[in-house]
């Protein structure tokens, strides 16, 4: 095996026409990758300030089918739910991450929500979770794995409800990077990535029979969004205005 | 898989004839180029990323070496393992090793290019070994003993009615009476069928779109999340990944993943974007208890440094073959093997001969719409004219070909005779052609003239007409 790896390292040095870096090269590209420089940032949404970037999350998060709801406080999640799930008939035995992000909201306010705290199995009809934050950019949820975010609730259950606050919309992924590096400094000095990032934009999709879009292809049919956001009375009161 | 390449022109001419697939084809023509435009008219700075995207891969090019250790530094600092192949051989056996380790019986699959060039599944099988095809497209190829015909959507020649006659003919546990007229219960049915599979896998294979030197993570890009649910439910995951899918920073990645989606299906992002890196942790209550990455060179190493460098900045989006006139007339499967299309023609030569895929960079008009469409600057048509020229220096071409190319250049190292030569035909034919107008057939051009008339030349040559107003200019 090492063989295998000296011959082609090899390969790659003699095509290059040299041998291993010198230590002078070798330090610049240490340092490159230490600083992490963001290349051209779009202005779609950096250009925009932070209730802009919320508005923009929204609205290209509708454009890919997840459906959004807005609601100005986490007292008010509970029954932003049990509407959305009885609009459309769906069952209302959740799964729920173990997430402490999702442990300050009143979930006994509506004790019709059967709740299980924990990982899902393949026949759970409905996922809740948290996530890390939402990029404006494209409407694409951020969520890291975790002992109280398994990856395979963002995919198994049939339908996905992220609760999330405004203040987790950043405007680029390059952000979205910039947060996890934050929290995450590891003891060598480099940062513990999860074992899974997951972006997620939209519902499962797939356009393999003749190029037509169906949902559901194998992870959930239906993405939902409870955004917890202040501005959310103020959105709503701005449409009710545009149309009355 | 065997490459039957070399058959280009009957696989070509039998696509032709193929009605089905000329409706796919028809399909694909309307969609993906309109829904690219419509993207990237949104993003204004779709250009300039493209410029940052080819100096991110140029540079990671002349360090690979660098990048590539970097890489396997962090994987084995997470906990995980690095293998590297030269081979397609090596690579197979360092698959089933991992897989024999852990006494897998069946293997779920996210789709991988690397995966086909390397004829994984066959000879997975052949040891006892399972696999299944988890995204949509490559389980109805699967289940027909088809290769895939497109880097991005495998299943594109075909209609829904093969799809459904498929699925009745392997899903036999269900009621045959069921109805499978529509997308929406063809895709319901494999969602059930395919979710089974996935619970039970031992081992959870998938490509990936990119590898992050700094982080030792592997990025791979769905829609359906079927590479989500390969990876997280098995045992172990094992990445299968080329030398060059090398990125050095989570930021470089965010630049080129915002030219991928755009450029290979017209969506902002993908559905699932998935960035891994080591196995579980050991607080984690869900993840792959192994993760293995499996390198593989197969000629990528010998392509630095030579003129066809440039194809090692591919980043798999299908967009040139979306807009390759050939592509949309013959099909993937006419380029007999892994990689159709544009970049299949530069890319095939290189990893299994020109003298087995000469007839792929021959198949191309240059019309540099592929040019024009890659994220990544990559200059095919350029690259298909290297092969061109190599063959021609190997012999390859056909002697009348060869023979035809040397008395044109003899020609046209003579100016003089070439003008000569050029007025004489001109008058020649334009008094043969003078009643009828065009040529239903000329001798040595019968490859043009079977399909199409020829037009008689009118008067005189451009040449002589431009020498005559040049004279007339100074005169006046």
């Amino acid at each position: 095996m090492s063989e295998a790896r000296d011959q082609i390292l090899g390969s790659i040095r003699r095509s290059l026409k040299r041998g291993p870096l010198d230590e002078a090269r070798a330090t610049a590209l240490n340092e490159r990758l230490a600083a992490h420089r963001r290349n051209l940032i779009p202005e779609r949404a950096a250009g925009r300030d932070h209730a802009g970037q919320v508005d923009l999350f929204v609205a290209m998060a509708e454009e890919v089918q997840t459906t959004v709801a807005r609601v100005a406080s986490a007292d008010d999640v509970p029954a932003a739910i049990v509407e959305y799930l009885s609009q459309r008939n769906l069952p209302s035995r959740l799964v729920m991450t173990p997430d402490p992000q999702l442990d300050g909201i009143p979930w006994s306010a509506r004790p019709m929500l059967e709740i299980r705290r924990g990982r899902a199995e393949g026949d759970d009809a409905v996922g809740v979770s948290a996530c890390f934050a939402g990029i404006a950019e494209t409407g694409t949820l951020m969520l890291n794995s975790g002992p109280e975010s398994p990856t395979r609730n963002n995919f198994l259950p049939d339908t996905h409800i992220v609760v999330m606050r405004g203040d987790q919309v950043v405007a680029t992924y390059e952000d979205g990077w910039t947060r996890l590096r934050a929290g995450r400094a590891a003891a060598d000095g480099a940062f513990a990535m999860p074992r899974t990032v997951n972006f997620i934009t939209g519902p499962s999709r797939t356009g393999d029979i003749e190029q037509r879009i169906e949902l559901g292809a194998h992870g959930p049919r239906r993405l939902h969004i409870v955004l917890i956001d202040e501005h959310a009375g103020a959105a709503a009161a701005g449409r009710d205005g545009a149309t009355s | 898989m065997q490459p039957t390449s070399h058959s280009f022109k009957a696989n070509a001419h039998q696509a032709l004839g193929n009605a089905n697939l000329q409706k796919a084809l028809g399909l694909m023509r309307q969609g993906f180029p309109a829904k690219r435009l419509a993207t990237i008219a949104r993003l204004p700075e779709f250009e300039a990323l493209r410029e940052e995207g080819k100096a991110i891969k140029d540079h990671v090019l002349d360090n690979l070496d660098f990048y590539l250790e970097t890489f396997e530094k962090n994987v084995l600092a997470r906990g995980g393992k690095v293998h590297w192949c030269r081979t397609p051989q090596e690579a197979r056996d360092a698959v089933l090793g991992i897989c024999r380790a852990l006494d897998a019986k069946t293997v779920t699959k996210g789709k991988s290019m690397i995966a086909e060039e390397i004829a994984l599944n066959d000879y997975l099988e052949a040891n006892h070994i399972e696999p299944i095809e988890t995204d949509l497209g490559e389980y109805i190829i699967q289940i027909r003993k088809e290769y895939p015909s497109h880097i991005i959507a495998p299943a594109i020649h075909l209609v829904k009615e093969q799809v459904a006659q498929s699925f009745r003919e392997t899903h036999k546990d269900l009621d045959p009476k069921r109805v499978l007229d529509e997308a929406p219960t063809l895709v319901a049915e494999a969602r059930t069928i395919l979710r089974e599979k996935f619970l039970a896998a031992d081992v959870g294979i998938t490509g990936a779109n990119f590898c992050i030197a700094e982080t030792g993570s592997t990025i791979i890009v769905t829609n359906e999340g079927n590479g989500d649910l390969t990876q997280t439910l098995t045992k172990a995951h094992i990445v299968l990944a080329s030398l060059e899918k090398i990125v050095p920073t989570l930021e470089d990645v965010s630049t080129i993943l915002r030219l991928l989606a755009r450029s290979a299906t017209g969506q902002e992002f993908s559905t699932y974007t998935t960035v891994s890196t080591g196995p579980r942790r050991p607080e984690d209550t869900d993840g792959p208890g192994e993760l293995h990455v499996v390198f593989l060179d197969n000629g990528r190493s010998a392509m630095l440094g030579t003129e066809f460098q440039d194809m090692l900045r591919c980043i798999r989006c299908g967009a040139c073959m979306n807009h390759c006139p050939v592509y949309a007339t013959v099909g993937g499967h006419a380029y007999g093997w892994v990689y159709p299309g544009p970049m299949g023609a530069v890319l095939t030569p290189t990893l299994v001969g020109v003298e087995e895929a000469g007839h792929l960079p021959n198949a191309s008009t240059f019309c540099g719409r592929c040019e024009s469409v890659c994220p990544m600057k990559i200059p095919l048509p350029r690259m298909m004219r290297h092969w061109r020229e190599r063959e021609f220096e190997k012999k390859l071409s056909p002697a009348t070909y060869r023979a035809g190319l040397a008395v044109w250049a003899y020609f046209a190292q003579r100016p003089a005779l070439y003008r000569a030569a050029a007025a004489i035909a001109t008058r020649v034919l334009g008094y043969v052609g003078r009643k009828r107008g065009r040529f239903r057939s000329l001798p040595l051009a019968a490859g043009w003239t079977q399909g199409r008339d020829m037009p008689a030349p009118e008067g005189r040559s451009f040449q002589s007409l431009w020498a005559e107003r040049r004279k007339q200019g100074k005169a006046a």
